[in-house]
This record gives C-alpha cells, sequence and structure tokens, in this order.
C-alpha cells in the first residue's frame, strides 16, 4: 500500500498540517488497524483508516463449502464473540430451509450467547480501560471472562472460536452442571460489576477523558449506519432482541440501557448496563430450560430451495447480517456477512473531529471494533 | 461438522443415496467412490426419486409494493417474497429516486446492508442488493438492481452516508463503479491489487500472481 | 611528602566520611531501586489478582538482578542521526541528579548521607529540578520527531508541577523555619505535632505534585505506550534505559523522603513529644516481631519445600531486626544511645515505605490524565491554591504570635478559609473546560467539511 504522507493541505494557521500515522501495529488499534490522522497541531482534522490487513476472503470461501463446513468459518470473524457468530449463521441458513430449532436449543443458544456478550463486553472493557490508563481492570475482566471461557470449554470443547451451534439446532446436550455453572456465574458477577463501577464510573479523570469525546448524535448514527451499543448510547432505544426477537429472547424480560449524549462515557455506561441485563436474562433462562430435542430433522445434506435470505442479529458489537442467496446446491451461491465494526468504523472520522490525539485512542475504543469482522 | 447424533437420522426426501459424492469432504465415507473427485463436491447424478428443487418466490402484492408501483411505475421491474422477505426488482436508472424516495417517504432511515451478487451466465450479470430497515415500521425491504457488466450504478452516499465504504467495497470485489461516490478506492484489498475476487470467474489460480510474488514473495495459487 | 599528596591526605581525612558515602549511594541506590522496582510488581499484581514475578528466585526475589543482568548485556542501539555525546550524556544526567539529591537526604538522626548542610530542603529539590535536562536532551539527541514532542510535554508537565511542589512545600517551611533537614523534624518535635496536621492542604498539593514530577500515572502521559507519542525514552534501550528508569524509581525515593522529612515527622515516631506516650517505642521491635511469625505461620502453608526454607529465612531476618530493635530498650544502659538512630530509621523508612505504596496504589487505580486536563489541573489548580495556602499559614502564624490565637484555632480557620478557595477555583476550572468544550464544538463545525471522505 502506497503511502501518500505527502498529500496536506494548509491550516488555518497557513502551516502545513500533519499526517500522522498509527498503527497497523500499534498497541491500541485493537488489531491490525491503521489510521492516518491528519493534525493541526494537536486537534484532528480528519482521519482515515485503512483497512484490509485482515481481509481473508471469508465471502469467497463461503462459495466452496458446504452449508456445515462453512460454520467454524464464521467464529472466526468476531473472534471475540465467535458464539454470536454462530447464532447468526446457524438461524440464517435454518431460516432459508424454512425449519426452526427445537425450544431447547432456543433457549441453550440464548443463555450461550448472552454469556458471549458478557465476555465481549469484558474484553471491551479490559481494553479500552487499558488505553485510556487504568491497568486494573483488564486484569478483573479477565479474570471473569475466564469463568466464562471454562463454561464454553465445558459445552462444547473450545473457548474461542466454539462453533457451538449447528444448522437445526446444537450438537452436544448441556452437560450435568450447566445450569449450576451459569447460576454460579451469574450470581457472583453482579459483586464483580459493582467493582468495575467503583473503579471508573464516578472517578473523575475517567469522566474527564471519555465525557464529551467522541460525540456522535442519533442521526449522525442512523444516517452512518452504526448501530449496537453506539446506536443505544445516542438515544435511540432500539435493540434487535426486542424489535425483531430470534432464539428464544421474546420470553424473557430486559431493558434496553439507553443514552442521552452519544459520548464515550454514555457508551461505557450503556455497554455496562448491557451487561447487567445479559446476565439477568441467563438466570430468567436457566431457571426453565424446556426438555427435548436439541436438533431438528434437517438431514445431513443440506440443499435449501433456491433464492435468498437475509436474517440479522443482535451482536455483541452491533447488528449482525447474513445474507444468503442459495441456488438449490449443496454450496451457497453467495453469502454475504453484514459487519457491524466494519460499518461503526465509517462514524470514527465524524467522531474524531475536533479531538486531540490522546482522544482518537479513546474513541477507537469506544466503538468496540474487532478487525477480524471488519475485514473478514 | 457431520451430524452423527441420533437426532439427525432425518427422513428427508431430499436425501439422495449416494452418500459417497455428496457429503462432502468433510465425511469420512468418501474414499469409495474412487472415480468420484472428492475436492470439489459436484451436483450429483440423482436418481429419478428425489424432485428438483423449486424456487420459493411468490409474487408479491401489498400495500407497500402498490405504492412503489404507482410512484414508479416501470421502475420496479418486479415485486417477489421469498421466504416471508419481500424484496423489489428495480431499474438501476431510477437507483437514486428509488433510494431517495424510500428514505423520505417509505421511512426506511436505515441501508443495513449493501452488496451484490454475480450471475456470470445472465445478460444483466451483477445483481445489487440494499437491504433497507425502517425504524419507524419496524420492516425490512429487499431491493434488487440488476446490472450488466461496465454499468454504472447511482451512489447512495448522498442519501445514506453509510454506503461509503460498502460501495468501495461492492467496488472492491465486484468492480462495480458507482457514479458519485466521493472516493471510490478499494478498501479490503491492496490498491494495486489486479482483479476483482468474488466475481465468479475469478479463482485462486487467477489471483494477482505478480502483486502476491513482489509483495509476498510467494508463488501464488500454493 | 609533597605538598600535593598532603593536601590531598588532608582532604580525605576531613571528608572521608563523604566520599565514602557517595560511593554507597552509588552502588546500593540502584540495587534498592531494582527491588523497588519488584515490590511495585509485586503491589501491582496484588492489586491486579494475580501473583507477579514468582520463577526468578523464590518468590521473584532475584527479579532484578536477572533484569538488570539482561539490560546490561542488551545490545547498544543508537539511532542513525543521533547526537552521540548528548545521547550518552543524557541518562547520565537524569541518574546523577537522583543519586546527588540523596546526598542531603537524611534517612535516620544519625544516617545522614553528607554533613547537614544548612540549605538541605533546598539541596534536594534543587539537584533534583536538574534531572529534567537528562528528559528533554534525551529527547532531542534522539532525533526522532515523537520523542522530541515526548520529551517536551515531560519537560513542561514537570516544570509547572515542580512550581506547585515549591509552593507546597514553602507552606511547610514556613512552620519549620529553616531549610536544615535536622532543623524541620526538630520543629515537628518541638511543635509536638507532625506538620500534614498543621498544613494538610499543603501536604496534598505535594502529594499530587510529587506524582508529577516522577512521570508516574495518572500522570504518565509522556512516557504511556498506548499513546501516540512514545516518549522521550522510545529510542533508549538496554542499560542506558535502565539509567533513565532507576532515575526514576530514586527520584521517587527522593520525593517520598522529602515529604516525610517535611510533613510526616521525619524519624519521630507518631506522639514523639509525648512523654506518657513513650511506650509505643516498643512498636518497631513488636511490629518486626509479628511480621516475623507470620512468615513462620505461613511457611508451614507453602507449597514447595525451598519456598518453606525461604519463609523461615524471612522470618529469622525479621527476627535478627525486631532483636536489634529491642536491643536499645532492653539491653544495657550504655546501649540507649543507639536507639535514636535505629528506631529512627525505622520509623523514616516506614514512613517513606508507606508515601511509595501510596504512589503505586494510585498508579494502578487511576486512569491517566490528557496532557491539556494535566497542565489544567497544575496551572489553574495547584499553583493558585498553593500560593493561597501559603497566605494561609503565614497568616496563621502571625495570628499566633501577633494576635494570640490559639494555634489550632488559627490553622484550621486558615485552612478552611483555603479549603473554600480550593472549591473555588474548582469552580472557576469548570467553567473554563465547558467553555474550551464548546471550542472543541465549534472546531469540529469548521473541520466538518467532507464527513465523506475516509
Amino acid at each position: 500500500m502506497h503511502e501518500d504522507a505527502t498529500q496536506t493541505s494548509k491550516t488555518l494557521l497557513g502551516a502545513d498540517e500533519l499526517v500522522l500515522n498509527m498503527g497497523p501495529q500499534h498497541p491500541s488499534t485493537h488489531g491490525v488497524l491503521r489510521v492516518k490522522l491528519k493534525l493541526d497541531g494537536e486537534r484532528v482534522r480528519g482521519t482515515e483508516c485503512v483497512i484490509g490487513y485482515l481481509h481473508r476472503g471469508v465471502e469467497k470461501i463461503a462459495e466452496h463449502r458446504t452449508y456445515q463446513q462453512f460454520a467454524p468459518y464464521v467464529d472466526r470473524m468476531d473472534y471475540v464473540a465467535a458464539v454470536s457468530n454462530g447464532l447468526g449463521y446457524c438461524e440464517t441458513v435454518e431460516k432459508l430451509l424454512s425449519a426452526e430449532a427445537p425450544p431447547r436449543a432456543r433457549v441453550i443458544r440464548t443463555i450461550l450467547t448472552e454469556l458471549q456478550r458478557i465476555a465481549s463486553h469484558l474484553l471491551w472493557l479490559g481494553t479500552h480501560a487499558l488505553d485510556i490508563g487504568a491497568l486494573t481492570p483488564l486484569f478483573y475482566c479477565m479474570r471473569e471472562r475466564e469463568e466464562i471461557l471454562k463454561i464454553f470449554e465445558k459445552y462444547c470443547g473450545a473457548r474461542l472460536t466454539t462453533h457451538a451451534f449447528r444448522i437445526g439446532g446444537l450438537q452436544y446436550e448441556a452437560y450435568d452442571l450447566f445450569e449450576k455453572d451459569v447460576e454460579r456465574f451469574c450470581k457472583d458477577f453482579e459483586r464483580r460489576i459493582q467493582e468495575y463501577v467503583d473503579l471508573l464510573t464516578g472517578n473523575s479523570i475517567w469522566i474527564g477523558r471519555t465525557r464529551n469525546v467522541g460525540v456522535l448524535s442519533a442521526e449522525d448514527c442512523i444516517a452512518l449506519g452504526a448501530s449496537g451499543p453506539v446506536l443505544r448510547a445516542s438515544g435511540v432505544k432500539w435493540d434487535l432482541r426486542k424489535a425483531m426477537p430470534y432464539a428464544a429472547y421474546d420470553q424473557y424480560q430486559f431493558e434496553i440501557p439507553v443514552g442521552t449524549r452519544g459520548d464515550t462515557y454514555d457508551r461505557y455506561i450503556v455497554r455496562m448496563e448491557e451487561m447487567r441485563q445479559s446476565r439477568l436474562i441467563c438466570l430468567q433462562a436457566i431457571e426453565n430450560i424446556p426438555p427435548g430435542a436439541i436438533l431438528a430433522r434437517v438431514g445431513k445434506v443440506l440443499k435449501p430451495p433456491p433464492g435468498e435470505i437475509y436474517h440479522s442479529i443482535e451482536s455483541p458489537k452491533g447488528i449482525l447480517g447474513y445474507y444468503i442467496v442459495s441456488d438449490g446446491t449443496i454450496q451457497p451461491y453467495r453469502v454475504r456477512i453484514r459487519p457491524p465494526s466494519f460499518v461503526n468504523l465509517q462514524a470514527l472520522d465524524k467522531m474524531a473531529r475536533g479531538h486531540l490525539v490522546s482522544d482518537v485512542v479513546a474513541i477507537i475504543g469506544t466503538i468496540d471494533i474487532v478487525l477480524g469482522e471488519v475485514d473478514r | 461438522m457431520v451430524d452423527e447424533s441420533k437426532a439427525s437420522q432425518s427422513s428427508d426426501s431430499l436425501k439422495p443415496d449416494a452418500a459417497g459424492a455428496e457429503s462432502g469432504p468433510g465425511t469420512p465415507q468418501t474414499a469409495d467412490a474412487p472415480g468420484v473427485p472428492t475436492a470439489k463436491p459436484v451436483a450429483p447424478a440423482k436418481p429419478a426419486a428425489t424432485k428438483t428443487p423449486v424456487p420459493v418466490q411468490v409474487p408479491l402484492d401489498n400495500e407497500l409494493s402498490r405504492r412503489y408501483r404507482e410512484r414508479f411505475g416501470a421502475g420496479i421491474l418486479d415485486a417477489l417474497e421469498d421466504r416471508k422477505q419481500p424484496y423489489l426488482v428495480i431499474d438501476a436508472a431510477k437507483l437514486a429516486e428509488i433510494g431517495r424516495y424510500s428514505r423520505d417517504e417509505e421511512k426506511f432511515e436505515l441501508l443495513e446492508d449493501f452488496t451484490a451478487v454475480d450471475w456470470p451466465r445472465r445478460e444483466k450479470r451483477f445483481d445489487l442488493i440494499a437491504i433497507l430497515y425502517s425504524f419507524t415500521h419496524n420492516t425490512r425491504l429487499r431491493l434488487k438492481i440488476p446490472l450488466a457488466e461496465g454499468e454504472q450504478a447511482a451512489s447512495l452516499v448522498e442519501i445514506w452516508p453509510t454506503a461509503n465504504w460498502l460501495e468501495r467495497e461492492i467496488f472492491d470485489l465486484f468492480g462495480i463503479v458507482f457514479a458519485g461516490h466521493p472516493n471510490l478506492r478499494r478498501i479490503l484489498l491492496p490498491d494495486e491489487w489486479q482483479g476483482h475476487p468474488l466475481r465468479k470467474d475469478y479463482d485462486i489460480l487467477q489471483q494477482d500472481t505478480p502483486w502476491v510474488r513482489e509483495n509476498l514473495g510467494i508463488e501464488s495459487g500454493q | 611528602m609533597s605538598p600535593a599528596t598532603q593536601a590531598l591526605l588532608e582532604f580525605l581525612r576531613s571528608w572521608w566520611v563523604e566520599l565514602l558515602s557517595g560511593v554507597v549511594i552509588v552502588a546500593i541506590v540502584p540495587l534498592v531501586a531494582g527491588y523497588v522496582v519488584l515490590v511495585e510488581r509485586k503491589v501491582m499484581a496484588d492489586m491486579q489478582a494475580r501473583l507477579g514475578p514468582m520463577r526468578v528466585g523464590p518468590h521473584g526475589l532475584l527479579q532484578p538482578i536477572a533484569d538488570a543482568l539482561k539490560l546490561l548485556i542488551k545490545e547498544d542501539i543508537i539511532p542513525d542521526n543521533a547526537d552521540k555525546l548528548i545521547f550518552w550524556l543524557a541518562p547520565v544526567i537524569s541518574m546523577t541528579a537522583a543519586l546527588t539529591s540523596m546526598g542531603a537526604i537524611a534517612f535516620g538522626p544519625s544516617f545522614q548521607v553528607a554533613r547537614d548542610i544548612n540549605v538541605g530542603l533546598l539541596f534536594i529539590i534543587g539537584i533534583s529540578s536538574l534531572g529534567l535536562f537528562g528528559i528533554v536532551l534525551g529527547g532531542w539527541a534522539s532525533n526522532s520527531h515523537y520523542s522530541i514532542m515526548g520529551a517536551i510535554r515531560s519537560m513542561a508537565q514537570l516544570v509547572s508541577y515542580e512550581t506547585a511542589a515549591g509552593l507546597a512545600l514553602i507552606s511547610g517551611l514556613l512552620l519549620a523555619g529553616t531549610l536544615r533537614i535536622h532543623g524541620i523534624v526538630e520543629a515537628q518535635e518541638q511543635y509536638g505535632v507532625w506538620f500534614i496536621f498543621l498544613a494538610p492542604i499543603a501536604f496534598f498539593i505535594y502529594v499530587v505534585a510529587s506524582i508529577a514530577e516522577i512521570n508516574r500515572a495518572p500522570f504518565d502521559l509522556p512516557e504511556a505506550d498506548s499513546e501516540l507519542v512514545a516518549g522521550y525514552m522510545t529510542e533508549y534501550s538496554g542499560f542506558r534505559w535502565s539509567l533513565y528508569f532507576l532515575g526514576e524509581y530514586a527520584n521517587m525515593i527522593v520525593v517520598a523522603s522529602v515529604a516525610t522529612t517535611l510533613f510526616l515527622g521525619g524519624w519521630l515516631r507518631p506522639f514523639a513529644s509525648v512523654r506518657w506516650l513513650s511506650w509505643l517505642d516498643v512498636l518497631p521491635a513488636l511490629v518486626t516481631q509479628a511480621v516475623g511469625v507470620y512468615c513462620l505461620i505461613r511457611a508451614g502453608k507453602q507449597p514447595v519445600a525451598v519456598q518453606t526454607k525461604f519463609m523461615w529465612a524471612v522470618a529469622l531476618a525479621c527476627f535478627a531486626l525486631a532483636a536489634i530493635l529491642a536491643a536499645p530498650l532492653v539491653g544495657p544502659f550504655r546501649w540507649r544511645f543507639l536507639m535514636r538512630g535505629l528506631h529512627g530509621a525505622f520509623w523514616f523508612l516506614l514512613k517513606v515505605g508507606a508515601y511509595i505504596y501510596l504512589f503505586m496504589w494510585l498508579r494502578f487505580t487511576l486512569p491517566r490524565y490528557r496532557f491539556d486536563q494535566l497542565m489544567g489541573l497544575g496551572w489553574y489548580i495547584l499553583i493558585p491554591l498553593g500560593i493561597i495556602n501559603i497566605f494561609g499559614v503565614g497568616i496563621a502564624m502571625i495570628l499566633e504570635s501577633e494576635y494570640g490565637w490559639n494555634r489550632w484555632l488559627a490553622l484550621v480557620v486558615t485552612t478552611l478559609v483555603t479549603l473554600g478557595a480550593a472549591f473555588f477555583l474548582l469552580h472557576l476550572n469548570e467553567k473554563r473546560k465547558a467553555a474550551a468544550s464548546s471550542a472543541i464544538a465549534v472546531a469540529k463545525e469548521a473541520v466538518a467539511g467532507d464527513i465523506y471522505a475516509g
């Protein structure tokens, strides 16, 4: 990729604009992301993201794999929240087959997905706090995340790229102490969230670093397609789990946290509250997991009728959508993945303008991107 | 990946008898058909017992499609519903107009996704797919825009700014040019890459060999 | 003998103590600083729910040795166009300043390294400020854009907070009446109370300013590694970097010693002037004994045999120390003279340790200030507050001496007035920040332009 660092323009004072390069190797860009900052002194006049360092051609690969063979690939996109990716894909293919997972599978899927949401937000919190300078929350978050990953490991054998779900339901039955483990985690978690709140929420340095930093109004959010906590922090009370419920979400009571100002602090509060709500969903779900089959009869060979389908879920990062075109064969004709991080990252430019260089790090952290998903 | 659990013994009529050729490279029992290439599963020669797959699109005739047809007449080439998801096939020349109408009158505020599909044997090779979502009505709508090779599509950036990177990605991977896009450059692939990978006639042996050789030092196709 | 040799011998005879002390400082302080780093890592680990270095030596006790060896044998990289002489000199200046300022510190009534010079405190503050040259020259000599930016930021931060620290110290000095280290502690003994209780706001200002002085979190923006500009230390690796690093930790000890001397009563035990509380003198020996007993108890619970033996060794050392501390109390009368020295050193080191623990605690709890917020805090709040506090303490002293007010009443009244002024300053700062953020909004509008780009 060629360097166009010489393309600058004159700033207000007639001085040359400085182009500062962040990444692709940088401790705070959360993966291989390159951000070119156009600076006027210390103020950011514009940013340009260079992505594609992690592009693996997943959509092209999908055209040469059967539906089941492609399922592990989707875990590798948003590798921090693999279970959500799997949920979106399996549900989309099930819709394509006009099949539905049995109730028991749906509930267990919900529990695992909500645990994954908590794990993803914990990782976000730890790294975001680390970027802003708080060294300790990272380790506390990793400690909690470890518990969740242990549950995943006991369930399906893998911690990170889980491939937990199958098309039609689940492969593995919930292990014997599954409900107990989840319950113990959830009961413990309330106290832990309080630790993070004590460390950060009222801290005047934290507020000073995050209040009014990276403000995105609701209109801009919708115009730029930002979704997930970014959208909710700007004041739009909308969550796909409530608007178009999938899996078993319509059976549970939970709130949608909403912010007011659309700044980094509000996004922090929204994600903290989302963790609490996920915990409540888990607690409600484990009380009553319906008995029955865990896998629908979709057959070993999947040949969906030709046509297309679009289905999206609320992943921890935003709207994760799958658009699958089938031509009647065992391999999909086209799989398009609508990545929330990719679309949210577009908003970086709008959010970072006018701020100082130190704030750019905070803003990248607050969008919560995973480069695997941005680039696929 | 292979459903070996007892619950999956399905009696699906689409399941063919020749298990060897069907299950793809993942299963252990493909070794018994030497003549069948296991690296690339092909459509099997089906015995007469199985049905040929039929598309499940049905024509769409609801309030929404009627309003669009009223407004744009010939601009709406077709209105269909596939597995309860409505979509309109529209004329590429009317894309910007229809986009503006969708956002302003029909209140589809969010362009949820914008992508393309390549049907190389068709005359209008590409299908641009725009997936719109309305917060007000909580509905989704798909717009399908057939495009010929070399034909330029109108950019939706003015209407939905989120289309900026989405269109760049389509340009990068398919080669479709969007007229009016402020910054139409490659986004995922290196700037000097030759070729558009998501086209159906692009495979690993054809990938940009000079770039790979120069920049990665390997022979492509490995 | 030639007159030159005679003069040399004469010089050595009168100054051999100081020379020896100098050699001892240069030899011992890096080792001590290395172990302070280990303590910091262990404390950090404890606060982060993990264990810290455990592998190198029992419980990681040989970690600093291993780190020092590693840094010594690392390749010495000098950037291409760097000014070689300055590049070599900068960390040396930094370390020298830190070590020299240790010369005037008294770690106890009889453990002063240099003589008790009459400008002790001023000497310490002045010489440790020279370390600034090491930073800015290092940044400049690296010939890297980001290094010089980081060095300039660091320099700006240091200069502002040194001013604030100095103003805070002046308030304490008003009470002490002298710059001599021994004199300051004796003044606290005379007053009967530590100066932290007489001038709490000054202490608070000094705590904040001293953290900024040594570039520690939450004021470590110039050297944080998740920031864009990696700071003046970027191009330094291996031994040169370790000089900077040790200089920083030596500075930490210096700053803690200054605070202890001036505000925390130096080497005085709590309630030093209260005769009927002199039984508190058993505390040092008792505390050390308790630590030894605790080590013995934990020794039984160690998983590995070598760790058990190690805990026994630590317990033994604690008992030995307790014996030494108790000796002047329980031994023959002529050993009494030892007490002041030993116990004084114990209390001093305890207080310095507590102060350093506070530094570490703050580092691992608080996020980092952004540079403009950092400078705002220094110039808009701490410096004005320091000036107001000087007036406050001065007025209190005049009220006491000229108008016969009760000392405590005078000080409480002036402290409350200064607190009121502090809140007023904070309020002003909020207004200023609100104005600044609307300036950001205006700046955003000015550059809004092409939102469709990149």
